[in-house]
């Protein structure tokens, strides 16, 4: 399965809708997306994860990239995942004490009102 | 023993078919329902390594993976044809730049879903072997 990548805002977050697998060849379809959303001042990004079939390593690397960038503008860059194939690997890497994960896109619109 | 070997052109969009024979041929061989999502992310994390490895120096070879039902285990080898050890295509910033941090983070993932792992960089190549333990009643013992 492809990537299917969407975007929409909601007050100051930007929810990114990702479909599809996350791999070596799709991956720097997301990359160009945060970038470019960063680029025109989204600095809070909430990255919607249940419907991601596949995550490897260089999806991450591109979480953490983008991650980089919102936190250079004192932004955030969370995740909705509940997936157990998914979410294990982000526990492989350590990379759960990096990111927020939510079980939902309303906790995390929830939590990140709350932070505001 | 039964093997099966697969060599391809190093790209990107060729890594998802790498994971895709290599869980057909894991779930003929025996492995279990629960592990094969681990298999796919092993063999994808080591596949996507050879070919940007490939990419870097020596575009025109092909990859290879070998995998092979070995007395009870699933055993998968992706070897590439890459001079040296500087490869960490994982570790890229959102810009494309590398990010230090995140260097060899594919292996660190395959460490933590094979079962029993061997990494073997050599002056032509690195050669990453891994394995899973196979049921004996697999299709392919039938």
């Amino acid at each position: 399965m492809d990537l299917k990548l969407d975007h929409h805002s909601e007050d100051n977050l930007t929810i990114v809708d990702v479909e599809g697998e996350i791999d070596v060849y799709t991956a720097p379809r997301l990359r160009e997306l945060l970038i470019d959303l960063v680029n025109k001042g989204n600095f809070h990004l909430l990255v919607n994860m249940e419907k991601v079939d596949f995550l490897d390593s260089t999806g991450l690397g591109v979480l953490v990239g983008g991650l980089k960038r919102v936190r250079a503008h004192d932004g955030s860059l969370e995740l909705v995942c509940t997936q157990e194939r998914i979410l294990k690997i982000f526990r492989i890497t350590g990379l759960t004490k990096v990111f927020g994960i939510y079980a939902s896109v309303e906790e995390a619109k929830e939590a990140h009102g709350r932070d505001k | 023993m039964a093997t099966v070997e697969l060599t391809f052109s190093a790209l990107p969009a060729h890594v998802r078919t790498a994971r895709l024979v290599a869980t057909a041929i894991a779930r003929r061989t025996g492995v279990a329902e629960a592990i094969l999502d681990e298999v796919r992310l092993a063999v994808g994390e080591a596949c996507s390594r050879a070919v940007e490895a490939h990419r870097l120096h020596c575009p025109g070879e092909p990859v290879r993976i070998e995998l092979r039902d070995d007395s009870g285990r699933f055993e998968v080898t992706v070897t590439d044809a890459a001079p040296g050890e500087d490869v960490t295509p994982q570790g890229l910033e959102a810009d494309g730049s590398l990010m230090p941090e995140m260097d060899n983070l594919g292996i660190a993932v395959i460490a933590g879903l094979a079962d029993d792992v061997e990494v073997l960089p050599g002056p032509k190549g690195m050669r990453i072997r891994m394995s899973w333990p196979a049921s004996s009643h697999g299709i392919g013992a039938l």
